[in-house]
């Protein structure tokens, strides 16, 4: 492997990613003395989590609601359809508080109160005593809420004087021959050089992967990376059947129009005029969670109810509410609506349909962040040196459905647990072990072979292919017959990248090579995402399967946990959902009927 | 002496025409700056002539079909695709934009894309921004503030306070207005440029900070703000719609007052 130089680092972590998780977690390494590489295939305020539009929850209690944590934990486990983890969950809504608190401390530039608190909006599925009325909890920035908190992030890290490396693309995992992770490889995209970055905890911090399918409110660049390296690293992924459809997609670009211009009063209707979620969810209304938002559109459409020439889509109304609180609450939809659709929202409905927006799967972890797999009969046995936070992470939070305002919580609250984590295990400066070679030569012979790919098919024909299968068989509705159809059809496109070709074969900026590396990256996780939905045979969440319309929880409530091996065989297992809370400060939250 | 040429190696030259290889009516070209820093070649211009019916609308969506189906050595940034994460800034038309909010049909004829001008080409469409990126640390974009909140909550700002970084706080970082800005592509050694003086009014005008006598200290200088000679090209050319030139006017404005 001559060809290529290989320049080392030595870290105490080593972060990978730099949206919102990431750099919530680099931050609190770094200003508590761990010595932090952030490594980042985009510069830190590019990454996916400026996209976020809507609010981030917690239970504040500033519109003088009487809420609470308890009402934010039931709601998100009642979201989940009860395959979230109540320990997680608990976890996550009471440790809200503080951490938006240090949000706003940190400067992010929340919309206000009169009284000059942070404003909070309503959001689907988020309500005050169990279900009674619709809460508002979601702490918002205008309609651009993710911005105001990555940038500021980012402004922190600044701040501590953080260590980033930025453009530099994760190829794997550095594993041991016990199991345990010793950092990652890079490639520099600027100077094409590899970095091995050495770190006694690594934090996967990458983000989903929509770009698994064709139409998706994901940027470019989610192609679920760390996902990718931890099956290639022969651990599992969990609950990948579970993708979450949000149901205000511009018709069309895919673009997202926020579920707060719903919470500011926006409402759906089909082509006859009728406010249809008045008959799917008569408390919530257009404020339902969103995988019972999209399946409602979804039926609308297919019994002809569609908006537009074709029926295909549905109508979101913003034309009724004043002007200027659009102005001030909702201008970056506004501005997209415009550029995107061509429509004035003070005048005309936007053209919506479910798209693709969220993964609640991914890489199984505690709520310290670590990162865990089976080993004999322990479900839940910690993988040494190896953290996963955020979208990337299943923890699980947000089980067979996330609500909104969640994922830039779990991304602030889940990087907060993992640098404190990080903090109480890791002794600051210590030597690193040896590493055989051979661990380094394998990541670089997969490196080498694909960057001499000299088949037949471009990169864009292939993910194209893939893209579609994963669009039309993993759906917002599945069935049997599509999804054994769908198995098969992707397993058949697998076989395409062995016959794709890079025409650009330089190693400066070489974005011919990063877009196959990141096709490959999909491509374990459609397989993955697609048989976990095979498998699953109930309907749940996100995962309707016409075959099995109901909830099972006496065969279903558990987590899916799938391997991937090097021939593309996967292997399937299962994981106890957590019923039990944290502490007794909360009843664990029995299963019920899911009525919004 | 002054050389008013380019030199040999920067000359633009024709590059390779790739013609649609199927009928269509609605057919648009594309001129597309190429550059590659793995051979000593000149930098060239590439046309690829578009089936619009099969292209989406906008001037990124051009670039990915081209890069998908026509030449996958194509490079460029691009990430959000919808104006928010500012990763393809370049110039398009003669203006320089974010190209995911540029749509062809506000383009007449042909549709010339180049890189960010006077900026360092890593290769085709991807600029070095790491100068610009190191103007952002320098005027400490973050809070600066001692006192703590008297209630352990969140800081108080009231909606009138808040509303004076409207139009600050929104900036994509694409710098956009920064490469069409003469003065810093004179002098951008020791000149911040609009975007990073825009960051540096946002946090000059946040209630919650504290130091706003410091950063107005830091920015007295004669090259790092008073190289704005107000020639507006910044505000033209910003894809967000915000105003950089109005708060480079604003600070100078407050260093006013203070004397």
């Amino acid at each position: 492997m001559s060809d290529y130089e290989i320049i080392d680092h030595e870290h105490d972590v080593v972060v990978v990613g730099a949206g919102g998780a990431g750099l919530r977690a680099t931050l609190g390494m770094v200003a508590g003395g761990l010595k932090t590489a952030c490594v980042t295939k985009v510069f830190p305020t590019r990454s996916h989590t400026v996209a976020a539009q809507g609010g981030i929850g917690a239970a504040l209690n500033n519109m003088g609601e009487n809420d609470s944590w308890q009402f934010h934990m039931y709601d998100t486990v009642k979201g989940s359809d009860w395959l979230g983890d109540q320990d997680a969950i608990e976890y996550m809504c009471k440790n809200a508080i503080p951490s938006i608190t240090e949000l706003e401390n940190f400067g992010v530039p929340f919309s206000r109160t009169d009284e000059g608190k942070v404003y909070q909006r309503p959001f689907g599925g988020h309500t005050l005593d169990y279900g009674k009325s619709m809460a508002r909890r979601a702490c918002a920035a205008a309609d651009r809420t993710g911005h105001a908190i990555l940038h500021t992030l980012y402004q922190q890290c600044l701040k501590h004087q953080a260590e980033f490396f930025v453009e530099y693309i994760v190829l794997d995992l550095l594993m041991d021959e016990n199991g345990a992770c010793k950092g990652v490889i890079a490639l520099c995209m600027e100077d094409g050089k590899l970095h091995r970055f050495r770190g006694h905890q690594t934090v996967l911090a990458t983000g989903g992967y929509g770009r698994a399918y064709f139409s998706c409110t994901s940027a470019h660049t989610c192609t679920g990376d760390g996902n990718a390296m931890v099956l290639r690293a022969s651990l599992p992924l969990q609950d990948m059947e579970f993708v979450q459809f949000h149901p205000t997609g511009v018709y069309g670009a895919g673009v997202l129009i926020t579920e707060g211009s719903r919470g500011e009063g926006g409402y759906l209707t089909n082509s006859e005029g009728e406010r249809f979620m008045e008959r799917y969810a008569p408390t919530a209304k257009d404020l339902a969670s969103r995988d019972v938002v999209s399946r409602s559109m979804t039926i609308e459409i297919n019994e002809g109810r569609g908006v537009g020439p074709n029926k295909d889509h549905i109508f979101m109304h913003l034309e009724h509410i004043d002007p200027a609180t659009l102005h001030m609450r909702l201008p970056g939809i506004s501005e997209t609506a415009k550029i995107f659709c061509g429509v004035d929202v003070t005048k005309e409905p936007i053209p919506v349909l479910p798209t693709v927006h969220y993964n609640m799967g991914g890489i199984p972890t505690n709520y310290h962040g670590e990162v865990v797999t089976r080993k004999g009969k322990d479900q839940s046995s910690v993988v040494s040196g190896l953290m996963a936070i955020g979208e990337a992470a299943c923890v699980s939070v947000h089980g067979a459905n996330r609500l909104g305002t969640n994922s830039l919580l779990d991304i602030v609250v889940f990087g907060r647990a993992a640098a404190q984590r990080a903090l109480k295990t890791l002794e600051k400066g210590s030597s690193h072990s040896p590493l055989s070679s051979s661990v380094t030569d394998k990541i670089v012979s997969r490196l080498d072979k694909m960057r001499h790919a000299a088949g037949d098919t471009s990169v864009g024909e292939v993910r194209n292919s893939m893209q579609n299968i994963m669009q039309k068989h993993a759906a917002v509705f599945r069935s049997t017959s599509s999804l054994t159809e769908g198995v098969n059809k992707i397993e058949t496109i697998t076989k395409g990248m062995d016959s794709i070709v890079i025409k650009d074969r330089s190693l400066i900026f070489n974005t011919d090579l990063v877009e196959a590396l990141e096709l490959d990256n999909l491509m374990q996780q459609a397989i993955v995402t697609i048989k976990s939905a095979e498998q699953r045979k109930e309907s749940r969440g996100a995962h309707s399967h016409e075959d099995f319309p109901d909830r099972d929880d006496k065969n279903w409530m558990k987590h899916t946990v799938m391997w991937l091996n090097d021939k593309m065989k996967t292997k399937v297992d299962y994981r106890d959902v957590h019923q039990n809370t944290l502490t007794n400060e909360v009843q664990s939250i029995p299963p019920a009927a899911r009525v919004y | 002496m002054a050389d008013f040429a380019l030199p040999k190696n920067s000359k633009v030259l024709k590059g390779i025409d790739y013609p649609l290889e199927t009928d269509s009516k609605n057919t648009r070209k594309v001129n597309v700056y190429r550059w590659s820093p793995d051979d000593d070649e000149n930098p060239r211009i590439d046309s690829y002539t578009l089936d619009l019916d099969k292209c989406g609308p906008m001037v990124l969506d051009a670039l990915i079909k081209i890069k998908d189906e026509i030449d996958s050595s194509l490079t460029f940034r691009r990430s959000c695709r919808e104006g928010i994460c500012g990763s393809c800034s370049m110039n398009v038309d003669g203006t320089n934009t974010l190209s995911c909010l540029k749509s062809m049909d506000d383009i007449k004829g042909d549709i010339n894309i180049y890189p960010l001008p006077h900026m360092d080409i890593i290769k085709d469409l991807v600029p070095d921004l790491s100068k610009a990126y190191a103007q952002l640390t320098s005027i400490k974009p973050w809070l600066q503030s001692e006192t703590p909140a008297v209630d352990g909550r969140e800081r108080r700002q009231s909606p009138e306070e808040r509303e004076k970084i409207d139009g600050l706080w929104e900036c994509v970082l694409c710098f956009s207005c920064t490469a069409s800005c003469p003065s810093y592509w004179w002098n951008s050694d020791k000149y911040l440029g609009p975007a990073v003086l825009l960051q540096a009014y946002r946090w000059i005008v946040d209630s919650r900070d504290e130091n706003t006598g410091e950063r107005l200290d830091a920015l007295e200088d004669p090259f790092k703000l008073y190289r704005c000679h107000t020639i507006m090209n910044c505000t033209q050319t910003c894809p967000k719609g915000l105003n950089p030139a109005k708060a480079i006017g604003e600070i100078k404005k407050l260093q006013l007052e203070r004397q």
